[in-house]
């Protein structure tokens, strides 16, 4: 299965490279208008086309890129920050009112489908990125600090626990010196998904208005813009459409990798 | 005739060989037990027989049965042989079975999927074979579901449902391994019973030699995939020709020497514990239940003294182990260790002169951390830990005296065996040379052999540190050689104590008979020379 | 089981109480004052006030969160700031929109996903398995919306087998709802089956490591008849968690999928209340939804009682 890690380190590292190099150079300017290169299909010198007002595909797509890692990115830096102290808190003390408070605050999260959060917050303080990442890294929370927990609460039964609490080392020690790091690997990998799932929820939200306002590109809103058009320029749709889906396909297959390539069952079996 | 010929039976695994020329086999009414370590290939034998084999298994020789050559068989005729001809009994009865069907539909099914019968008879005889192992119908109808019964009621079940169409051939793994001593004994004289009623052949496959020389009228030793001897009972018990099986009937009875204790001097009072479990709310609104799991325990352990405590699973010793250890609170009584209480905010100085050895030689360990690591990590509770050159030669002193070498220090723990990393547990709970360790289970995981040379360790241990310890165990013998006085729990109390000898040959509660009754001992075997 | 119920229920009045409590606070501390927006700055003191008085606005917060509670429970949502018509009326003709949608791609996905996630697990690691894994690997990855652009281009433009858009109404019969929701919910629901299958197959697989199967193996069972009359069942343990969490992305998607349909669902009119300040539109529609997805949680866990009789007996 490393044939998967592979091929998803490349469209994720790719993704990553449009976007760092989107910084240096982009073949045009990604806001210049040319209108009488308008609507064009690829060709030798816009070679994903061009939109209805001439600009280039392209440097939309690199630049796009980062909105969608930054959003992502910073999404799933909030999921994890908050998440993950909140896991090993809950799973330090099991079965306590602190354990039953972090809990039932995560269902009642997930009760709000992230767009729900998103239209809330919009409402509240107006679209933007920024309101787009609240939202995401909010619906992320509960999902890192249930899986933290979970993998918490089998750790704690382990005798290598229980021989660290005879050494007289406090909840606290133990979470950071003997749980954190073997919860790691799971926390990579579902690192990886979220990234992805928030890949896909920065392009939902900016494609109802809701994500990063014009200038800032985004692949979400391009697609927005290309939906009038679709009968007549299907590239339009074609092109950022293909971006999220390579990028999303990439991180997944990237994850799932990790998950076979960190398993110590099977690299047990390798060695 | 023959029922099951095995002959030169061969099994790899993708590459690896698992069995090599593996022959024997078992008359109609016989009980013939292939018995060995870990390892041995004994549950392979039982899985080839059946055709349950992981998918990359290829097998060769023959297996016949009743004249069938089963390895010949496609798929749909295994199918209809399995259940129909030969049954077969698991290890764990807490999950063999399927937890979302009645018991009723699960012994059912063995009868419906051969089209033995229509639906009306087959209930009939699911009932009727329910009653023969011993579930009768007013405490345990056919919708009971499997998570109400107890581990011996399941394995129950699971035998009913491997009977219910009267296979000629029955093969069970492991079935008692799960299972307390009483409960074992139970289900031995069922299966037992079994075969003299219905005359069905029973391969039993266990690691335990002294259920094999109650049981068995034949036995087949393995080790390595490979048949080292096989014989009579009673022949071979009398006359072991090979060094392997001597080797291992003579592990199954290690006996060790211990140094005489010193003159009684407390270390350990546990007086009136009581510790209580909150059990769920029955309904919204009424208190949480209360289960008592130790009732009011007394005893004292003396300096140099090493304590057997034994009890069937259930009994609490787990859980006055945790007491003693200060990870659970007591709700009334007191611990005192030296003279001061034990509470779980233990402070340092106290804390360090405990220390615990654990049952499961693979979880014990932080798998990402280097022996040196893991030995030292009772370090934190002493004021000036040692550092440098004398913390190295401390490690390597630790570890010699463990029996490993001091290079292993900087090795991770996957590349150790079971053995060793009991070993190695040993070594983390000596280096601050506490004044008690706590055995829990310590030699329960482990194989035969490996455990007599563990046993071996710590009886030289007690001479060269005069170690006092407590020795949790369910293994009677166990208990009865390493230990210099002990204490039977059952429900939550202390039933009987007393110097281990005179417990084990003269036992004064009902309790303690019982349990001495169903442990299944080897017999002397007169032979010596071992 | 009874009590079980009563329980779950408990706890969906309290998640539901909770909810209401959080979009009250989170709406609360909206900058700005709906009274003197909706009348412009140019507007009067007292006309504002007067505004204010009308709307209940000039109450203490307790008082307006119980009254906004309280006429929710009685089925009145209050005012609409913009549209000066009970907020109840507006929802009533969108939910019949959005509600319909969701179930339906839930349905859809569903039935795709069973069969594909035991396809695959019976076949794991072969040909068979190999391609309904690689098919959902691909379908995570597309974005709903854009794939109903796609479905739109392929189907009712190039095709023409469907409408581009648009709904004529319940009115007009089921079968003409339906067909306009098809579409709608094809997109919405192929990327959910995909996950589900996933979820089916890795579950299925878990199973089949139990040694419970393996019992049923010896009882003289074969493969597939093991798999389906023991393995089915437990697996949908895990799966109906799924399936509950799905419904809340499925009521998610509906809303932005009725942006690309042009569908006058509660994704319109949220979108609408939005850019027009209607705070009260808005948190209503956001406490529906919330209701919405509870419920269908409760019913998952009600499901679960149904399935695994140790939690019948437990609680």
């Amino acid at each position: 299965m490393t044939r998967n890690l592979i091929l998803g380190a490349v469209l994720s590292s790719l993704v990553l490279l449009a976007a760092a190099v989107s910084f240096l150079w982009t073949p045009f300017d990604h806001t210049a208008m040319n209108i009488p290169a308008k609507l064009q299909t690829p060709n030798a010198q816009h070679w994903l086309g061009t939109d209805h007002f001439g600009r280039d595909l392209m440097s939309m797509i690199m630049v796009g890129a980062r909105t969608s890692i930054a959003v992502a990115l910073v999404a799933v830096g909030i999921g994890m920050g908050a998440g993950v102290p909140l896991g090993l808190t809950a799973a330090a003390r099991k079965g306590s009112w602190l354990d039953e408070v972090i809990m039932r605050g995560n269902d009642l999260v997930f009760a709000f489908p992230s767009l729900v959060i998103a239209i809330l917050i919009t409402a509240v303080l107006g679209a933007g990125a920024i309101n787009a990442i609240i939202a995401i890294g909010i619906f992320n929370i509960p999902v890192f600090a249930r899986i933290t927990r979970g993998a918490a609460l089998s750790l704690w039964e382990r005798e290598f626990i229980l021989a660290a609490r005879v050494a007289g080392k406090n909840a606290a020690r133990i979470s950071a010196e003997h749980i954190l790091p073997n919860v790691t690997n799971l926390l990579i990998v579902q690192g990886t998904i979220q990234f992805s799932l928030g890949i896909l929820a920065e392009a939902g939200l900016s494609y109802v208005g809701l994500g990063a306002q014009p200038p800032t590109p985004s692949w979400g809103r391009m697609l927005a813009d290309a939906q009038t058009m679709v009968s007549f320029a299907p590239h339009l749709a074609l092109v950022p459409g293909t971006a999220i889906i390579l990028t999303v396909l990439g991180l997944n297959l990237l994850g799932d990798g990790l998950r076979d390539w960190l398993d110590p069952k099977l690299r047990m079996a390798r060695t | 005739m023959t029922l099951l010929d095995v002959t030169r039976l061969s099994l790899k695994i993708g590459c690896y060989p698992v069995l090599k020329d593996v022959s024997f086999h078992i008359e109609p009414g016989e009980i013939v037990a292939v018995t060995g370590e870990s390892g041995s290939g004994k549950s392979m034998t039982a899985l080839a027989v059946m055709q349950l084999l992981p998918e990359q298994a290829e097998a060769k020789g023959y297996i016949t049965l009743d004249g069938t050559q089963l390895l010949d068989q496609s798929e749909a005729q295994m199918c209809a042989l399995r259940g129909q001809s030969i049954g077969m009994v698991f290890q764990e009865p807490m999950t063999a079975l399927n937890p979302v069907k009645t018991i009723g539909a699960q012994v059912m099914e063995t009868i419906l999927i051969h089209k033995a019968m229509p639906r009306g008879q087959a209930e009939a005889r699911a009932r009727e074979v329910l009653e023969r192992v011993g579930l009768p119908e007013d405490r345990f109808p056919l919708s009971r579901y499997p998570h109400e019964l107890s581990g011996g009621q399941r394995q129950r079940v699971v035998i009913a449902m491997a009977i219910a169409l009267r296979p000629k051939l029955l093969i069970a793994d492991e079935p008692t391994t799960a299972l307390d001593v009483t409960t074992q004994a139970q289900i031995l004289e069922l299966l037992k019973d079994l075969v003299q009623d219905t005359g069905m052949g029973l391969l039993i496959i266990t690691h335990d030699l002294a259920v094999v020389a109650d049981l068995a009228d034949r036995i087949v030793v393995m080790r390595h995939g490979e048949v080292v001897e096989t014989g009579g009972t009673r022949q071979l018990l009398r006359n072991m020709r090979h060094p392997y099986t001597r080797m291992l009937f003579a592990a199954s009875s290690h006996r060790v020497a211990l140094p005489e204790p010193p003159a009684p001097a407390p270390l350990l009072e546990v007086r009136n514990a009581v510790r209580d479990y909150k059990t769920p709310r029955k309904s919204l609104f009424a208190k949480p239940g209360r289960f008592r799991a130790v009732k009011d325990v007394s005893f004292t352990l003396n300096r140099g003294e090493r304590l057997g405590l034994v009890g069937e699973s259930g009994c609490g010793k787990s859980t006055l182990t945790r007491a003693i250890l200060g990870l659970e609170p007591l709700q009334g009584g007191e611990i005192l260790l030296g003279g001061e209480v034990v509470t779980t905010h233990l402070k340092p100085a106290v804390r360090r002169k405990l220390q615990v050895v654990f049952q499961d030689p693979y979880g014990s360990f932080n798998p990402r951390h280097r022996v040196e690591r893991l030995i030292t990590e009772p370090f934190h509770m002493l004021p000036d830990p040692p550092v440098g050159a004398a913390r190295r030669d401390l490690i390597a002193e630790t570890l010699t005296a463990v029996g490993l070498k001091p290079e292993d220090a900087g090795k991770y723990i996957h590349q150790f065996s079971g053995g060793q990393r009991q070993r190695i547990a040993i070594a983390r709970a000596l280096i601050t040379r506490p004044e008690l360790i706590i055995f829990d289970e310590a030699v329960s995981a482990l194989d035969v052999s490996v455990r007599a040379r563990i046993l071996d360790l710590l009886a030289e241990l007690c001479a060269a540190y005069s170690l006092t310890y407590l020795f949790i165990s369910h293994d009677l013998s166990v208990v009865r050689t390493i230990t210099d006085r002990c204490l039977v729990m059952r429900q939550g109390e202390i039933v009987e104590q007393g110097e281990t000898e005179e417990v084990f040959s003269n036992p004064q509660h009902p309790y303690t008979r019982q349990l001495i009754a169903a442990a299944p001992v080897l017999p002397d075997l007169d032979q010596g020379a071992a | 089981m009874l009590r079980y119920a009563l329980k779950r229920l408990l706890s969906l009045i309290l998640s539901l109480a909770v909810a209401s409590l959080v979009i009250f606070l989170v709406v609360e501390v909206a900058p700005g004052d709906p009274a003197s927006f909706m009348l412009g700055v140019n507007a009067q003191a007292d006309t504002v006030a007067a505004l204010k008085a009308e709307l209940g606005l000039d109450q203490s917060k307790t008082a307006r969160y119980l009254s906004w509670v309280a006429g929710m429970l009685g089925g009145d949502f209050g005012t609409s700031y913009t549209y000066r018509t009970p907020v109840a009326g507006m929802i009533a003709d969108r939910m019949w929109v959005s509600l319909p949608l969701a179930f339906y791609a839930l349905t859809l996905s569903t039935l795709i996903a069973f069969p594909a996630g035991i396809y695959a697990a019976a076949r794991r690691g072969k040909a068979g398995d190999m391609a309904v894994m690689g098919a959902t690997q691909l379908g995570v990855a597309v974005p709903n919306f854009w794939f109903a652009m796609m479905l739109v281009l392929i189907f009712a433009i190039n095709l023409r087998w469907f409408g581009a858009g648009g709904f004529p109404g319940w009115e007009a019969g089921i079968w003409a709802g339906l067909h306009a929701l098809t579409l709608p919910a094809i997109a919405l629901a192929l990327p959910q089956a995909a996950i589900l299958t996933r979820v089916m197959r890795s579950a299925l697989l878990d199973i089949l490591d139990e040694d419970f199967m393996r019992t049923a193996r010896a009882k003289g069972l074969t493969r597939r008849q093991a798999l389906w009359r023991h393995g089915v069942r437990n697996a949908l343990i895990p799966v109906l968690t799924i399936i509950g969490l799905q419904f809340s992305f499925l009521l998610a998607g509906a809303i932005i999928i009725e942006q690309v349909f042009y569908l006058p669902g509660l994704g319109r009119l949220v979108f609408q209340a939005i850019s027009a300040r209607d705070l009260i539109v808005v948190e209503s529609v956001v406490m529906l939804l919330v209701f919405a997805v509870i419920t269908v949680n409760f019913l998952v866990d009600l499901a679960y009682a149904l399935v695994d009789p140790r939690l019948r007996s437990r609680a």
